[in-house]
């Protein structure tokens, strides 16, 4: 099965996290990256920028609005999806905790519903 | 040369050091600072006038003025603002980054104190003592009530480990941070909250009464045994970070020193030495994973697999001559049924048990052989003091060498039969990769091919250390 894992958690200014502070965590992450990757069920692994970066865009009310900032303005934010592909939800559990964003953040597993595939949706068993 | 005086002396002595300053104020973040201020100015002075001749005394000293007079100026001192914990909390923790005792490590501490110069002169200023006339070996050494005041039960569990490598071993708090793969600035925040919470309800640096020592022991070991499982638990594929090995065993062998009548401590001694003896074993030419029992007895660490079993000798010698004295034999069992070093009816702790288990594989060293019937002995007695899933999966291990792969399937089928389905226990077990490696392992024994390749699947999908699953790979039935 195909699993998001959804890193949320404080961005880095509002924590008062400093880049010297990022330093050895990553190495946590490249070492988490690696593992993945040789376990061979890496699909994607993304840390995205700050929200400070995001834009949305909505045509929910007829017409186009485009609008800097994140969709919802929480404490905690999406900072990262790292999609696996495993046998199941222990796995993504087992792979989640392993996760060196687990210990200042949330990882929230969700699998995938339906993915675009060889040009048509497919529902992933 | 100073500097290497001065480092050494760090080593040694920072934990008496350190409790000697804490104990009076319960202040440790204020002791630390004074220590640190008084090794920079060891690093500063030393050259020039020399080592002298009780370097621990010309520290102790040295530290206690700069208490006395960070006291005399207590107004001055609320002025200064406690910023960790405040919104630029990313400044890590100043206040315990006592001293850098990492290779080639000076005494490196950022000033916190702004505007307040720090004085050049050579010497300390008047002196409350004469550190010549200090013989700090006749000094009391308060490490023990340190370690009770770290697993204090007021203490929260997950930073007990942290405030011992850094109050007892003056480690960083930077690289405790590395260690325990946590962002520097949360592990500064934990340490932080640790020392004010000691300082604010007035946690007592004492050891505790006899009465008292079978609830406050346990967790004392157990913190000091986080220290070498963090390399088990926390590391996703190679290792990024040094083992701590050693230094859990130096606080074992300290606390052995420190609370020689304790069987449990004796037997946590005892675990870390037999354990940490195997290191190198483990790992074969290529870099692939050894299990224990293929593991090439002749690079095990014989002097300390020695100093091991002596430590055993003197749990178990300690636990049949006070049955009742071995930690936790008072039922401080309680809520937790998985605390780490209560006894059973027979006195033996958990550690002292967990010892004695590998012992006896480390006597294949002598015999060439394994006595199977011996450890399961030793492990069903282990799984009625602590039982955890790794005491109950190893159990089914051992219970399949002596009646053979069906019996140990059947008590892992009996596991999970105990179990309520709706309870987190079940499905912590369901996913708990030892139980799916062992089932694998029997099942091939047990001439079950297709069953073994399910579950050598299952376990498989749940390991995160490519060397384990390298090894779990080569297993696989065609």
């Amino acid at each position: 099965m195909r699993y998001s894992l959804l890193l949320i958690n404080q961005e880095a200014q509002d924590a008062g996290v400093t880049e010297e502070d990022m330093a050895p965590f990553r190495a946590a992450f490249d070492a988490y990256g690696k593992s993945l990757e040789a376990a061979g069920v890496l699909v994607l692994a993304d840390i995205l920028q700050p929200v400070a970066a995001s834009t949305t865009v909505t045509l929910r009310n007829g017409s186009l609005q485009v609008q800097d900032g994140p969709f919802a303005d929480t404490k905690e934010k999406l900072a990262g999806v790292f999609v696996i592909e495993v046998d199941d939800l222990d796995a993504a559990i087992a792979w989640a905790e392993k996760c060196p964003g687990a210990h200042y953040g949330v990882l929230e597993i969700r699998p995938t519903a339906i993915s675009f595939q060889n040009g048509a949706w497919h529902e992933l068993a | 040369m100073a500097r290497a005086r001065a480092e050494l002396a760090a080593r040694g002595s920072y934990g008496r050091l350190l409790s000697l300053l804490a104990a009076p104020t319960r202040d440790v973040a204020g002791a630390e600072d004074a220590l640190a201020d008084a090794f920079e100015r060891a690093l500063r002075t030393w050259p020039e006038s020399g080592v002298p001749g009780n370097p621990e005394a010309w520290l102790l000293t040295v530290a206690r003025n700069r208490q006395r007079d960070d006291l005399g100026s207590a107004a001055r001192r609320t002025t200064v603002p406690l910023d960790v914990l405040g919104p630029d909390a990313g400044q890590g923790d100043s206040r315990g980054r006592a001293i850098d005792l990492g290779a080639g490590g000076a005494a490196t501490r950022p000033d916190r104190r702004g505007g307040d110069a720090q004085p050049n002169s050579a010497t300390p200023a008047t002196p409350l003592a004469d550190p010549a006339a200090i013989d700090f070996d006749a000094v009391p050494d308060k490490r023990l009530e340190l370690l009770f005041v770290c697993a204090h039960p007021a203490i929260d569990a997950a930073v007990r480990t942290p405030l011992m490598l850094q109050t007892v071993l003056g480690f960083d708090s930077n690289r405790i941070a590395e260690a325990f793969a946590v962002p520097a600035p949360a592990m500064a925040q934990r340490l932080v909250r640790a020392k004010r919470r000691i300082r604010g309800a007035g946690i007592p640096f004492a050891v505790p009464a006899r009465s008292a020592m079978g609830a406050r022991l346990p967790p004392v070991l157990e913190a000091v045994y986080g220290c070498y499982a963090i390399d088990w638990q926390r590391v996703s594929g190679q290792t990024v970070r040094d083992s701590l090995a050693g230094e859990a065993l130096y606080l074992a062998t300290t606390l052995a020193e420190l609370l020689p009548t304790e069987p449990e401590v004796h037997g946590l001694a005892a675990l870390l030495c037999l354990s940490i003896a195997r290191t190198d074993a483990r790992t074969g030419p290529a870099g692939e994973h050894v299990p224990l029992t293929e593991q090439d007895t002749s690079r095990w660490d014989g002097a300390l697999i020695a100093r091991g079993e002596a430590h055993l000798r003197r749990a178990h010698a300690l636990a049949v001559a006070h049955p009742a004295s071995a930690a936790g034999a008072d039922g401080s069992r309680g809520s937790r049924s998985t605390a780490g070093a209560t006894a059973g009816a027979s006195g033996f702790g958990r550690f002292q048990l967990e010892a004695a288990m590998q012992s006896v594989h480390c006597a294949r060293a002598a015999t060439g052989e394994t006595d199977w019937r011996t450890l399961r002995t030793l492990n069903e007695a282990l799984v009625r003091v602590a039982p955890t899933l790794g005491a109950q999966v190893s159990l089914a291990a051992t219970i399949a060498e002596v009646d053979g792969p069906e019996a140990g399937l059947a008590h892992l089928d009996a596991l999970a039969i105990a179990l309520d389905p709706e309870a987190a226990a079940s499905a912590a077990l369901a996913r708990f990769q030892p139980a799916w490696a062992t089932r694998a392992h029997l099942l091939m024994a047990a001439g079950r091919p297709d069953e073994a390749r399910a579950a050598y699947a299952k376990a498989i999908s749940l390991t995160t250390d490519a060397r384990l699953r390298a090894h779990l790979q080569a297993q696989v039935p065609q």
